[in-house]
């Protein structure tokens, strides 16, 4: 059937890159793009454990997305809880603004942060990439909570609190745990955003290099095109886990937490 | 008798819309309580009001004597049973029910034991390892009972609780419901739509409308003599005879109710009773309902009256057909006047 | 009554907390919208704001230093021809590479909503997802592999006999150049493969909210396959394309990465604002730049909002 194979040869497009990227890192040829690949070797794979660059500005990325991760966990959590469980005045307006920095593109984010740092003369540092990276990864959880709350009855906690168990005891032992996974995903989504981000990074960077700064500039630049190669494979897989793993949470969770019929 | 439950000039606004308009009335201890009414008459609203979930805009509530002003749910003597269960899905069935210990810092051994005992009270003694998914909608809703019963409220609230089960599990656990009231002497106050439901189980129940009280009584009291046009409508069927009609046929100067089982048909050659109102009309529909037959009868006048009669054992003669001409009869007293909401 | 003993120390603290929160609502809404807005609202309202405001500065050309004085004459450097240019360019690219995504798409979605099921749906849907999701800048790096003269691609067109093709479209003025990495079409295939996924799911969700008996309701009525698809799948699902849309426009008209890595030497928005940005220290201008996305993005989400986008996404 015609749909069928437009469907899969489109699936197929998205994916086939990828497959030629871990292919080329097996590549013995260092100059070109060369394909099909002359022979295959292992050998890039020791000289990326070797590069010290490399290390730094993985140390980096890593540091720099479990920060922002946090930070986000946090306030994306009290945002979620805000933002369900009341109507107020406003409410609209501040769900536009807790979207924004998602729905902007990433340069708007990143130029503004730089035009900030320099009005306000602040240098750039560790804190200046959190800072980028933060509010995005914000979003992210706000929007994984955000959807569980939906999804879970009200009833819940006025139930909780007609059997006598105060806000607090409720939070404890009822919200959290029904918005536990919700929270794992939104983490894992946010720490792979994070780890991957370019665009704002290298407004808010200054000298310093995450690992894709690093591949920014071997792209432009190249030097050994395997030993990007191998890093990229390993970006790909260090993204991609924490994807597998947010999927596979929400989805045993469609159904309606809590209803009784 | 001791007052269980006291509403005083209570409202409930949300901005225009009058939830809740003025309410005023008791609830006796011990009294299985019905609140009656259509979608948004404000029952609901005055249940939540009750347990703590919403504040009056203005008037006090009082429990057991104590105005529950700024009393938050988890500090009122009462417990509810939600519409929807609310059964917590992470929690297996006996956590479910030892919760309102749990929070209460009751040991585990002896909550546990206690839960044990509220799942038997409800018949579902087995099930305490399972978790809510796992069980069907009567069992949900019985695993919700107990859950409530057993912080042993003085006052147990229930939201339209078997409305989710089909008709015979629903008259099952309407019978189970009233005797569980009984046997433990607590005050049931009962949400429901299903004006059967709440003729079979109350001692006493008000018919809500539109944030209104319309009538209060037994329902006794509220089936033979309703108080107002809706309450003769939502209650039963009725019969609505104008007061010209009533003024003519009774000497009664309201628009009047009359049941429409109290209505005989009878063929024109046959004879009256003493001080019966006799009209004449034809029947234009009947419809059997298993135990009753449903007749239409056109008057004269061309008003329509409803007259509903026990099913013959088989279509004989007597059976009234659609096209007979019939003589629908009654006594005056069972008319009753209508009035508005005082 | 209570079965056990009172409440403890902390438990007191604890209920006395709740309490309060309980009888005042809004200290507790407060409490809790409170730290995220505020860095949302400082972080990122504030830089937004400090950018508008650089944009009405100018730099000074003996000096290079930003002059922070009120002046339009920042934009009116955007009017040059050169900048102008530039403005064109990525709009152009931006649109072509929507209306490509949104046929390409649409198959890929169709068969998702309507014909996959269970596992199968599963699966596609995870399909789709994963590269949404996994490193960006991998996968725009892989298009460099391919499109490399010595890579794949080249080495498929040789095999199939058709370099004859390529050379002609490469030979074409304006979407040609001396290679595929560095013409506007192989810009356009990178920037395709990149949204892609951000077309498909929104497309894919409005066809699923399309309850199946429509279409039999629609055959029933006497309409033949093709009709049902143009007068109740189409319009059905093109709420879901405006959005995926949205993503597509926006996203190609503020990356400067792309164009960067797979490119001519001639600019598009993201990369001005980058440059200006940089070295130079222009500032100002790079923030005059930046505003026409934005002005650009706010009118089309204004219509996209009233052709229902929003309710798709």
């Amino acid at each position: 059937m015609g749909l069928k194979s437009a469907a899969v040869g489109g699936l197929l497009f998205l994916h086939v890159p990828l497959a030629l990227i871990l292919l080329y890192a097996f590549t013995t040829e260092d100059k070109s793009y060369q394909f099909p690949p002359p022979g295959l070797t292992l050998k890039w794979f020791s000289v990326v454990w070797s590069r010290e660059d490399i290390w730094t500005a993985l140390s980096l990325s890593i540091k720099v997305a479990t920060v922002s991760t946090t930070i986000a966990l946090v306030l994306g959590t009290l945002a979620a809880a805000a933002m369900f469980r009341s109507r107020f005045f406003g409410r609209e307006s501040i769900s536009l603004l807790i979207i924004l920095p998602i729905a902007l593109p990433g340069i708007i984010t990143g130029i503004s942060l730089r035009a900030a740092f320099n009005l306000a003369d602040i240098p750039f540092s560790f804190w200046t990439i959190v800072l980028g990276h933060g509010t995005f990864c914000v979003v992210v959880v706000y929007n994984n909570v955000v959807a569980r709350f939906r999804r879970t009855s009200a009833s819940l906690v006025e139930a909780s609190m007609d059997l006598g168990a105060d806000g607090l005891q409720t939070f404890r032992y009822i919200v959290l745990p029904n918005i536990a996974t919700a929270l794992l995903a939104g983490g894992m989504l946010a720490f792979a955003l994070s780890f991957d981000e370019v665009i704002v990074t290298t407004f808010t960077a200054g000298q310093q290099t995450t690992l894709p700064i690093w591949m920014l500039t071997e792209l432009v630049r190249p030097r050994q095109r395997p030993v990007t190669n191998v890093v990229a494979v390993f970006v790909m897989v260090i993204t991609f886990l924490p994807i597998l793993g947010a999927y596979y949470l929400i989805r045993n969770t469609e159904s309606v937490e809590g209803g009784g019929k | 008798m001791k007052i269980a439950v006291r509403f005083h000039s209570v409202c409930r606004y949300f901005g225009e819309v009058r939830a809740v308009d003025n309410l005023t009335f008791e609830v006796a201890d011990g009294e299985f309580f019905s609140m009656l009414g259509p979608s948004g008459s404000g029952k609901t609203t005055c249940l939540r009001l009750l347990a703590g979930f919403d504040q009056p805009t203005s008037g006090h509530i009082e429990i057991h004597g104590k105005t529950s002003e700024g009393v938050p749910p988890y500090e009122r003597d009462v417990n509810t049973v939600f519409q929807d269960y609310a059964l917590f899905p992470h929690m297996n069935v006996i956590d479910n029910v030892a919760y309102g210990l749990m929070v209460k810092g009751v040991r585990r051994a002896t909550r546990l034991a206690r839960a044990d005992e509220m799942l038997s009270l409800v018949k579902l003694g087995d099930l305490g390892a399972r978790r809510p998914a796992q069980l069907s909608g009567g069992q949900r809703q019985r695993v919700a009972l107990a859950r409530a019963l057993i912080n042993e409220p003085r006052v147990l609230l229930l939201d339209e609780p078997l409305g989710a089960l089909d008709l015979k599990l629903r008259q099952d656990m309407q019978i189970e419901l009233k005797r569980l009231q009984r046997n433990l002497g607590i005050t049931f106050i009962y949400v429901t739509h299903d004006q059967e439901e709440a003729l079979s189980m109350s001692d006493r129940l008000a018919v809500f409308n539109q944030g209104r009280i319309e009538q209060i009584g037994t329902p006794r009291e509220i089936y033979r003599t309703p108080g107002t046009r809706f309450v003769a409508n939502f209650v039963g069927l009725s019969n609505l005879i104008p007061a010209e009609w009533a003024q003519r046929l009774a000497g009664f100067h309201a628009d009047c109710s009359l049941r429409p089982e109290r209505i005989r048909l009878m063929v024109p050659e046959e004879q009256p009773r003493e001080g019966e109102i006799v009209l004449g009309g034809t029947v234009v529909d009947v419809r059997f309902h298993g135990a009753d037959t449903l007749h239409e009868v056109e008057l004269k006048n061309g008003q329509t009256l409803i007259v509903v009669t026990k099913s013959s054992e088989d279509a004989g003669p007597q059976e009234a057909r659609v096209g007979m001409r019939v003589h629908a009869c009654w006594s005056k007293s069972d008319m009753h006047p209508l009035g508005n909401i005082n | 009554m209570s079965i056990g003993a009172g409440p403890s120390g902390g438990a007191l603290i604890r209920k006395q907390v709740s309490n309060l929160l309980y009888a005042h609502p809004r200290l507790f809404l407060t409490l809790l919208l409170g730290p995220p807005l505020l860095w949302l609202g400082v972080v990122y309202l504030g830089s937004l704001f400090a950018l508008l405001l650089q944009s009405f500065f100018s730099i000074d050309e003996f000096t290079g230093l930003v002059r922070r004085e009120f002046t339009l004459s920042t934009y009116a450097e955007l009017f040059q021809p050169a900048n102008l240019d530039i403005i064109v360019r990525t709009v152009s690219m931006a649109t072509a590479v929507t209306l490509a995504a949104a046929v390409i798409a649409f198959p890929i979605a169709y068969f998702m909503a309507r014909y996959a099921r269970g596992r199968l749906k599963a699966f596609m849907y995870l399909a789709v997802m994963l590269p949404l999701w996994s490193s960006y800048l991998v996968r725009v790096y892989s298009w460099k592999l391919i499109l490399a003269k010595e890579g794949i691609l080249s080495w498929v067109v040789d095999k199939l006999h058709l370099n004859w093709l390529l050379d002609a479209i490469l030979s074409i003025s304006v979407i040609g150049g001396p290679s595929l990495s560095i013409s506007y079409t192989g810009m356009f295939l990178v920037f395709l493969y990149i949204w892609l996924p951000f077309m498909i799911l929104p497309i894919q969700a409005a066809l699923e909210r399309v309850p199946a008996n429509l279409m039999e309701a629609s055959a029933d009525l006497g309409a033949r396959p093709r009709q049902t698809f143009r007068k109740v799948i189409l319009p059905l699902a093109f709420p879901g394309a405006v959005a995926g849309s949205i993503f597509t426009f926006s996203l190609t008209l503020g990356d400067y990465i792309i164009p960067q890595i797979v490119g001519s030497s001639r600019l598009f928005i993201g990369q001005a604002v980058f440059i200006h940005q940089g070295t130079a220290g222009n500032i100002p201008l790079a923030a005059a730049f930046t505003v026409v996305p934005i002005i650009i993005m706010g009118i089309y989400l204004t219509i996209a909002k009233r052709l229902g986008a929003f309710d798709a996404l």
